[in-house]
This record gives structure tokens, C-alpha cells and sequence, in this order.
């Protein structure tokens, strides 16, 4: 049964009137660049330049190093610094090659590809992989991984993950207003790859232009539909967007594959047109700069390895100290201690927030109040994960389902004793997982 | 701007629900059935009030202060224990065994268990039985200015009848917080609008309750006997205030399902076989000792595993 929604989650205040009317504005990067060479699930990306080689934009820098992983694109001209560990919005230090711009923007020449009609399947998958084409929505496992299932024919949807349900972010919201054309013509190469399977545009019904304005472009075409889900978070985890879309679920072990399912996100399947169209890799991303310490939210058409410091400066600015600084949306994105880091290929946004919510709320004792419990969407029940995680109880923790966690924050946010719940829970997901590779 | 931000784990924003808020609301909640035991039974009844909540509070930060902790009494989960426990003594209850119950309630009960969401029993109720227990004379002496016969429940037990009316009302013998339905009723609604408490537990349990009436309560779908027993004793103020307490009830949903009928159908048979009148009490506690069994049988299946309709 299809229900267009699941149960459990959250309305948190979504934030996204600051910047969803506002155009995308292409923003053209000053000082050096920089490509970290892990951008994706998968192996790191083997350099092909050296400091002091001359690169143009849209140039090779480096390639994917075996099948999961995938190359990266210079995307303005100039010189390669350096080749050096620098860090990321993680707070890690990655390899990565830094680019000084020379602010020419000399581009390479695209070869634009055959037209689609008469490319073959593994052509198609050939030039999204070449294109450096990742999972934008935010894990970076690599496109043509996922659109190469063992059996295609078994695919019977393709799902366009058109929810944005995390606060604040409007940069596919933006997308769909502005580009719809080129998303469904994303979808449509997609669909060749999978003749079976019909294409389904998942958008929240906050973005109700955008399903009307999708609805009319897809009109004449039988093979897609537009379908209007409710507005919660998580809504756009994929699970749980196959779920409310086809009424099929799958537990945290499985592959949407295996329900039939293969799911993209709006930027992920509008590079795949620019790959198979235009024959252009992945340079672009749309970000949103937001927050109430932003003096003009915008959505920006941010070239990759660009500074997010210099987007703050772009909006104007601090119009208040800012406490945290969040790369992502508030939900699953990661807090920066420094700005000065690169926007990646599954950068979507940069908020700034004049007070932490977290550093700001003491934890107290749970009361066992059951609310984590009501808006777990993986139907768990966290505060005692929780507790186990704490003590370190691996074995119940898997007996209590601990590993069907999807990690998105839910039971944290809703805590009244603002437990860090989502915090302990993953740790001790990660130590699982660690433990079991050993193995 | 500062040179290094404030970093954490995921998620970064927070609702803006908390402990004290849902204290406070279940405080409010209790309001109108304050009010009313006050107008009902005299000021007599608000001083004991005043000293079982006080004392709960008192016993609360003393026992931080010994044991070097910092005091936990701003939660407001004190006042809430000690404002149950004294809703639940007899109109003239001496002040110094209701002060005793409230050491009992905090202490024995919920302090040295772990404190605030570690207890295993409901800390009033707790209070209540060991009152019981060790004063009966005063715990089942009902009489007082306004009221000089026995409470409804021991006069149906007895085989007289009783308004209907005025147990709705509450204009009868009992407990402080007992005897209004409406008053109980009013405030639970309170904390259902606010989503502090589901009907879950108090509607399965009110209803198992009358399912079991109607089977063994002899009278058959006798409307005027049920609803007499619905009204009566501490059964509204133990549905909606105490068995919906969340350190004591089931976490998991389908254990909250078990849990409201186990108690409906525990207190029908104290109400109807037992010696006292009452029962809701002791339904509750043992209820409330059998929590962690149910939540074991309980446990929700996982998304993906059968649990995405749960």
C-alpha cells in the first residue's frame, strides 16, 4: 500500500522562506581552490597533475582509482600549487590538489557526446562515470555504481528525490524552479538505462509549484509521474522515500535495488544530464548560504573546491556573531570549527546560526518519556540504544535492532532531556561496522 | 568573529520541549482537582497540600546535598510526586505521616533507585501503599465536615446506592484529588492537547476496566454500576496521572496496549474480590513491577523488518 509518507519524524521550523525566492546566482571563485580527493564513498581519486602544472577548467586532475570511486574535475584555470592534506568540512585533513586561479576561467573543450537515442547502456554509464558523476543529496556513493544493479531488469522504479526535507535548504527546491527541463531530461536518460522501470519525481508538498510545474513538463510522458509526499523529516532518506512511494521497505542491510528501487537525488540526476548531454563533468553545486547571522541568504551556483569563507563574505556577511557554522542541513550536516574549507560535490549548504542549540542545553536524566521512540522512523527505540551504546553493550545493541538506525537525528532533536542520543547511537554504529570489516 | 566555532555531532537544532515544561504542564494539569479537593474539604486539605509538596521538594535536595550532587528539585518532578501523593491522602491525614510519605515517595522510591525516570514504581503511589500499610486507621478514614458516611465505592460494596451525580461532580467523601471525574478529566485533557500524555494507557484501561465490570461485576451492562465505578475511588486520577507516569510505564507502544489492560483488568478484580474497596493503587504498582517484562515481549519490529506500519 502506498501512503506517500511513513511513520514517525519531525516538523522542525523549516527556515526556508529566507531563501527560497531567491535566484541562483552563479558565483565565480578569487583565490585558490581546493579538490579534496575523497569527495565520494569509495577509493580516493589518484592525482594526474603536479605542482606546477597549468590546469584549464573542466580539465582532469585526478582519476577514480578502481570501480568505486570516481575522477575530479579542475573547475577554473590556473596553476597547481600543491598536492598536500588539507581539511575538509569533516574536520579531517584530506589529500587534496590546490588550484591558484588565475581567474581567466579558460575551459577545456567538451566533446559533446552522440545523442542519447542512439548511445548504448554502457556508454551512457561510461560518460556518467567519466563525468565524476556522485550521490550529491549528501553520501557520495558513486552514480554509476549505483545505476549498474546486478539484475536491471528488475528495477521497476526510478525515484527522483525531490523532498528536501531538511530545514533551511533550498538549493534543489531552487533547481526545480528554475532548471525542471533539464532534471526531467536527467530522468528520461536514466530511464533508458532501465526500460522496465517508470520515473517518479518524490517532491514534498511544501514545493507544490514545483509538483505542478514538474506535472505539466511530464505530461506526455507515460513512463513518469509526479508524486506529492507529505512534508516531514526524514522524508528524503531513502528508505523511507521508497517506502512512502511504492509501499515496499527495506531494512538497513538491503539495497533499494533489491526492492526494485534505484534512487537519485535533484543535482545527482542534473549532472547526469550535463555528463550524457553536454558532456560536461561535475564542476558545479548549488549551494544555500542561510541562517538569521546571514545578511543576504542566497542560493549560490558554487563551483567546486571554492571557499566557503568567501560565500559568507558574497552574502554580506555577519550581521551577527555567529556561534555555529553548519555545512549541510541542521539535521545531518556536520558543524564547522573553521570556514575556510572546500565546498565538495555534496556540499548543499552553509548555515549560520547565532546560537547553538546544543552546546546551549545542559543534558538531564531521561524520563523515559517515549518520544525518541514515537518519531524513530527506523522503529527502534533509542533511549535504550542509547544507554547500550554507552556502556558499550554491543551484542544487545544489535539484538535491539540497534544497527537498523538511520542515523537522522530524530530522537536527539526531540529529546526533553536533550540526550545525545543520535550521538551515542552512531558511535557505537560505527564500531559495529569497524568490528565486522575486520572480520 | 571567533577564530574556532563550536562544533557537535548531528543534529544541531533542538525542539523546544523539555523536563520542566512537561513537569510544569502536569503540575497545571493537577490544578483544577486541587482547587477543587480544596473547596471541596476546607483549608485543612490545602495545608497538607502545601506540606506534602513542600516536604517532597525539602527531602529532594537534601538527599542531593549528601550524596555531593547538584540539586535536581528545578525539574519540577518533585512538586508533581509530592502534589500526587497528597491528592491521594484522606482529607485529615496528620500532617506529620503525610510528611513521612513524602520522604518515602522521594527517598526510598525514586532517589536512591536513580532518581528522576529510574524509579520502578511510581513514587506517590509507592508513598501511598507504605501509608497504608503503616497507618490504615488514618488512611481509610474518610470522615470529615462535609462528609460523614462512607465513601461510594465502600457503600456500593456494602449494597447501597449512590448518586451517580455527585461522584461525576465530585461532591462526595474521599481522597483530596479523588472525587471530581470532571476536574481529572479537564486537566488530563490539558496535557492530551499538549501531547504530554496519549489515550492509549488511560483509554485501555478505563475500558478494560468496564469490558470486566460488565463480564464479573454480576449486574451485567448495568450503565448507572459502571459508570459509578468509572467515577469512583482513584480510579480517573490513577488512569490519567499515574499510570500514564513515564518512569514506570512500558516505553514501547505495544506494550503500552498490554499495560492498559493489564490494569483495567487487575483492578476489576480488586475492586470486585478483593477486601477493600479500592484497587487502583495496588493495580498500578504491580503493574508497574511487571514493566520490564512487557517491554521485553514488546519490542517494536524495525523498518524493513516488518515494524514500518507499527
Amino acid at each position: 500500500m502506498v501512503k506517500f509518507t511513513f511513520t514517525g519524524g519531525i516538523h522542525p521550523y523549516d527556515g526556508k522562506d529566507l531563501s527560497k525566492d531567491k535566484p541562483i546566482k552563479e558565483y565565480l571563485p578569487k583565490g585558490e581552490l581546493i579538490y579534496p580527493l575523497s569527495q565520494h564513498i569509495g577509493a580516493m581519486a589518484k592525482p594526474i597533475v603536479k605542482k606546477g602544472d597549468k590546469v584549464l577548467t573542466g580539465q582532469k586532475i585526478a582519476e577514480a582509482d578502481g570501480y568505486v570511486s570516481a575522477p575530479i574535475y579542475a573547475t577554473v584555470s590556473g596553476t597547481v600549487k600543491a598536492i598536500e592534506p588539507r581539511r575538509t568540512v569533516t574536520g579531517d585533513g584530506v589529500m587534496s590538489i590546490v588550484v591558484e586561479n588565475d581567474e581567466e576561467y579558460n575551459e577545456v573543450i567538451f566533446n559533446t557526446p552522440k545523442p542519447v537515442e542512439i548511445l548504448l547502456k554502457d556508454e551512457i554509464i561510461q560518460l556518467i562515470r567519466e563525468a565524476g558523476v556522485v550521490g550529491m543529496g549528501g553520501a557520495g556513493f558513486p552514480t554509476h555504481v549505483k545505476l549498474s544493479p546486478k539484475n536491471p531488469e528488475d528495477i521497476d522504479f526510478v525515484i527522483v528525490n525531490c523532498a528536501e526535507c531538511e530545514p533551511y535548504l533550498t538549493s534543489d527546491y531552487r533547481r526545480m524552479v528554475e532548471e525542471p527541463e533539464k532534471l526531467v531530461e536527467g530522468l528520461k536518460i536514466i530511464l533508458r538505462l532501465f526500460e522496465k522501470a517508470r520515473g517518479i519525481l518524490a517532491v514534498e508538498d511544501n514545493k507544490s509549484d514545483c509538483a505542478k510545474r514538474l506535472r505539466k513538463l511530464t505530461e506526455k510522458e507515460d513512463r513518469i509521474s509526479v508524486v506529492s509526499l507529505k512534508t516531514k523529516y526524514p522524508q528524503g532518506s531513502e528508505r523511507h522515500l521508497i517506502y512512502a512511494v511504492t509501499g515496499r521497505a527495506i531494512h538497513s542491510s538491503m539495497l533499494p535495488a533489491d526492492a526494485g528501487c534505484i534512487v537519485n537525488n535533484v543535482d545527482t540526476v542534473v549532472a547526469v544530464y550535463h555528463a550524457v548531454k553536454e558532456g560536461k563533468p561535475v564542476m558545479h553545486r548549488i549551494v544555500t548560504v542561510s541562517g538569521d547571522c546571514i545578511k543576504n541568504p542566497c542560493n549560490y551556483l558554487v563551483r567546486i573546491g571554492t571557499n566557503y569563507g568567501e560565500l559568507i563574505e558574497e552574502s554580506g556577511g555577519f550581521i551577527k556573531e555567529p556561534e555555529k557554522i553548519i555545512s549541510g542541513g541542521p539535521m545531518m550536516g556536520f558543524a564547522l570549527f573553521d570556514v575556510n574549507v572546500p565546498a565538495t560535490k555534496t556540499s548543499s549548504a552553509l548555515l549560520c546560526f547565532s546560537k547553538d542549540e546544543v552546546s546551549g542545553a545542559k543534558q538531564t536524566a531521561c524520563i523515559n518519556c517515549g518520544r525518541c521512540v514515537e518519531v524513530c522512523p527506523g522503529r527502534v527505540v533509542p533511549s535504550r540504544l542509547a544507554v547500550l551504546a554507552d556502556r558499550g553493550e554491543k551484542e544487545a545493541f544489535e539484538k535491539m535492532n540497534g544497527m537498523e538506525c538511520c542515523e537522522c537525528g530524530c530522537c536527539s532533536y526531540i529529546c526533553p532531556a536533550k540526550r545525545q542520543l543520535t550521538q551515542s547511537i552512531k558511535s557505537m554504529r560505527r564500531m559495529i561496522l569497524a568490528d565486522r570489516k575486520k572480520k | 568573529m571567533k577564530e574556532k566555532m563550536e562544533v557537535s555531532s548531528n543534529p544541531h537544532i533542538r525542539s523546544k520541549d523539555s523536563t520542566d515544561n512537561i513537569m510544569l504542564s502536569v503540575v497545571i494539569a493537577l490544578m483544577p482537582a486541587t482547587l477543587f479537593g480544596v473547596w471541596n474539604f476546607g483549608w485543612y486539605a490545602a495545608l497538607l497540600i502545601v506540606v506534602t509538596v513542600f516536604t517532597a521538594v525539602l527531602s529532594e535536595h537534601i538527599f542531593c546535598k549528601i550524596c555531593k550532587k547538584p540539586s535536581t528539585v528545578r525539574d519540577m518532578s518533585a512538586v508533581v510526586t509530592g502534589l500526587l501523593l497528597a491528592l491521594n491522602l484522606p482529607p485529615h491525614f496528620p500532617l506529620w505521616m503525610a510528611s513521612l510519605g513524602a520522604v518515602f515517595a522521594i527517598v526510598v522510591v525514586k532517589m536512591l533507585f536513580g532518581g528522576l525516570g529510574q524509579n520502578f514504581m511510581n513514587p506517590a503511589l509507592g508513598a501511598r501503599c507504605f501509608l497504608m500499610i503503616s497507618f490504615a486507621r488514618y488512611m481509610t478514614d474518610f470522615t470529615c465536615d462535609a462528609y460523614t458516611q462512607a465513601t461510594p465505592l465502600t457503600a456500593m460494596k456494602a449494597g447501597q446506592s449512590v448518586n451517580v451525580l455527585d461522584m461525576v461532580i465530585g461532591r462526595t467523601g474521599g481522597t483530596i484529588g479523588e472525587t471530581s471525574m470532571i476536574a481529572i478529566v479537564l486537566g488530563a485533557c490539558f496535557l492530551i492537547a499538549l501531547g504530554v500524555i496519549d489515550l492509549k494507557i488511560p483509554g485501555l484501561y478505563l475500558a478494560s476496566f468496564a469490558v470486566f465490570l460488565t463480564v464479573f461485576g454480576g449486574h451485567g451492562f448495568d450503565v448507572s454500576f459502571i459508570s459509578a465505578h468509572l467515577a469512583g475511588g482513584g480510579l480517573m486520577l490513577g488512569a490519567f496521572f499515574m499510570a500514564t507516569d513515564y518512569a514506570t510505564r512500558p516505553i514501547t507502544k505495544n506494550g503500552q496496549y498490554i499495560y492498559g489492560i493489564l490494569l483495567g483488568v487487575l483492578t476489576g478484580i480488586f475492586r470486585l474480590y478483593g477486601p477493600g474497596a479500592e484497587g487502583v493503587s495496588y493495580a498500578i504498582i504491580i503493574g508497574n513491577l511487571l514493566v520490564p517484562l512487557i517491554e521485553k515481549i514488546s519490542l517494536p519490529k524495525a523498518f524493513g523488518k516488518g515494524g514500518e506500519n507499527a
